[in-house]
């Protein structure tokens, strides 16, 4: 390989995690924290940030130590490390930010079943160098956050009128309280997907155009 | 504790917080095996098994062995629950085939349902003893199940509707799981009002 | 990949095992023991702030455990069932006593912490510690002044506090409920009436309550 499609290969591994196989709305991983923490934008950086740690460490290490762990015992040990990570972010939250942690509670020690962080100690770390397994753990973690913040800026935006804290609207504005319960998460994630389906739907649509009128 | 304590502990896990609608737990089976009502039903079921049995093996653990180490709660808890879930597995196996079979690809699905961790979590937060446990193990299970079946239930009416090509699938099984969602939060204030 | 070629001897399956596992345990004991002194203070100066919020004029505390019937110290480190906080001012004369209830609210469990004062019969304060109640309805119940404030003036004169509308209240045990949060004001009025019903015949008699253990917190 030459040096420059070991760079375009680094950059792919990067940036596909963020759009094009988002873990939240592409591949729909990681949805218990992806809607409970998101009510709003501050709550689900927090989120973001922890499970970015869990991630990004777990994967280095899991590749770091990739031909010294057993294929039958592999799980178990992906989720040793996982768990470790997971408790270290836990406890160093639980001292640095109690206010945050108070709002996030039990949804920062459930990153350990966070599906997205074991499947990519199976699906990548398992199986690629160090440098690659960090760049895809970046990008995925990248992603999910992007994901997560923009669900919590919707929510905390029409269902408190505010953003991180900041009143945005004056006084008349009445707030969409649903959007900060439970079904809001629900519903802002349908309305987001129904918008990619239909931005998709169009570029094809585009696209097909595009090739009849190139024929014509 | 008393009684009244139970019920209240027991409905408000099933209906006012329910796991799936209000807590967003479990959603991967949620939104996985809610395709026909006969697959959701035995989910729930098997899922209301587990959480007992955790909730039984949380509560020992928690009592005898993390008053020493605190700091191996997570650990200790998913190892718990991986291995819950595979020795009941092979208990039901040998001891009723035909529940086995009836509920047998589910159970590895369990371990990694956040709804059981999160159940063993949260009782253990709330301070619940053995038997409140169990209560809030049977509300959460049954609360799961009604969820899944009544998810179920609508999905299978909505497939047969003309919906627009953009919502078809994942995005109208949000848009139902935020009506339903919305409908529970008419539970809240149940017990209250009085 | 050498471990997916050759079959791993079973030694070699526990042993990893056994090294993940014990770099793991090292690696969060660790953690642990840098953190567990930061969370615990944490905890304790909210506890701390609460008490000292709904006793005015206090500055220390020390928790009393309910026996049979009656209160006795709790010695540090100790834990109880059923735990209420003396509150002194700094010179060590007490203040009040700080009593912390729970129960069911709207959504889920309320938890709260009041003030009461034997010699008055009146309660000095009242904050909620935690609640899930409805953002801008039942979580009033924290932010409405005129609801939080009134509890700095209240009696269980006939046994317990009664709820009134907004406005209504004549009596001394009458708590003016939040419109819009009829519901949650009323778990809170609920939650006090309990506790306090636990607890009335328990408090020792004015002027007899127990001193301030000398060294009260180690840090």
């Amino acid at each position: 390989m030459t040096a420059q499609s070991d760079r375009e290969r680094a950059v792919t591994e990067l940036v596909k995690g963020i759009w094009r196989e988002n873990p939240v709305f592409v591949a729909l991983l990681g949805l218990c924290p992806a809607m409970a923490v998101t009510n709003s934008a501050i709550n689900a950086l927090a989120m973001g940030g922890a499970t970015f740690f869990v991630l990004v460490g777990s994967s280095v290490l899991v590749s770091l130590l990739r031909s010294w762990i057993p294929k039958q015992v592999r799980i178990t040990t992906f989720i040793v490390i996982i768990a470790t990570f997971v408790t270290v972010a836990d406890y160093s939250l639980h001292a640095l930010a109690p206010a945050v942690y108070k709002e996030l509670g039990a949804f920062i020690a459930l990153i350990v079943v966070n599906c997205i962080i074991l499947g990519r100690q199976e699906a990548f770390a398992s199986r690629n160098s160090v440098g690659l397994s960090a760049l895809d753990a970046l990008g995925m973690s990248a992603g999910f956050t992007l994901a997560l913040f923009m669900l919590g800026s919707i929510r905390e935006v029409l269902g408190n009128g505010s953003f991180f804290g900041v009143p945005l609207f004056g006084a008349g504005f009445e707030p969409w309280v649903v959007m900060i319960l439970p079904p809001g998460g629900f519903l802002t994630m349908g309305t987001l997907l129904m918008i990619f389906n239909w931005l998709s739907e169009r570029r094809k649509r585009s696209a097909q155009l595009l090739l009849e009128g190139g024929a014509a | 504790m008393n009684l009244t304590n139970l019920v209240w502990i027991f409905f408000s896990a099933a209906v006012i917080n329910n796991f799936t609608l209000s807590l967003f737990l479990g959603l991967c089976p949620f939104f996985g095996v809610s395709s026909k009502i006969g697959t959701a039903f035995r989910m729930g079921v098997a899922n209301i098994f587990v959480m007992v049995i955790t909730v039984i093996a949380s509560w020992a653990l928690e009592t005898y062995v993390l008053v020493h180490a605190p700091y191996l709660q997570l650990i200790s808890y998913i190892v718990v629950i991986a291995s819950t879930v595979q020795f009941v597995e092979m208990v039901i196996k040998k001891m009723s085939p035909s529940l086995f079979r009836a509920l047998g690809i589910f159970l590895p699905l369990i371990t990694t349902n956040c709804a059981i961790l999160g159940l063993a979590l949260f009782s253990v937060s709330k301070g619940y003893g053995l038997v409140e446990g169990i209560f809030y193990a049977l509300g959460a299970g049954v609360g799961l199940t009604l969820a899944l079946v009544l998810m179920a239930g609508l999905r299978e009416d909505v497939e047969l509707a003309d919906t627009p090509k953009i919502v078809k699938g994942t995005a109208m099984n949000f848009f139902i799981a935020g009506i339903l969602s919305m409908a529970f939060m008419g539970f809240a204030g149940l017990f209250a009002s009085h | 990949m050498s471990a997916e070629e050759k079959e791993a001897s079973a030694f070699s399956l526990v042993a990893t095992l056994g090294v993940a596992g014990f770099l793991a345990g090292l690696f969060i004991v660790g953690i642990y023991q840098i953190t567990d002194p930061v969370i615990k203070a944490n905890e304790a100066a909210e506890l701390h702030e609460a008490v000292f919020k709904v006793v005015p004029g206090s500055s220390q505390l020390q928790a009393l455990a309910l026996d049979n019937g009656s209160v006795k110290p709790l010695a540090h480190g100790d834990e109880a069932e059923h735990v209420i906080f003396a509150a002194y001012d700094a010179a060590g004369t007490f203040k009040g006593y700080a009593v912390p209830a729970q129960g069911p609210g709207f959504q889920d469990v309320i938890r709260l912490i009041y003030g009461f004062d034997t010699s008055t019969g009146k309660t000095t304060g009242m904050q909620v510690l935690a609640s899930k109640e409805t953002p801008g309805l039942g979580d009033k119940i924290i932010k409405d002044q005129h609801f939080v404030g009134q509890f700095t003036s209240r009696t269980f004169d006939g046994g317990e506090l009664l709820a009134a509308k907004s406005g209504e209240g004549t009596l001394p045990q009458h708590v003016d409920t939040i419109t819009g949060a009829t519901i949650s004001s009323k778990a809170v009025i609920r939650i006090m009436n309990e506790t306090q019903s636990l607890w009335k015949d328990a408090y020792p008699a004015p002027g007899a309550e127990p001193a301030l253990a000398a060294p009260a917190e180690g840090e």
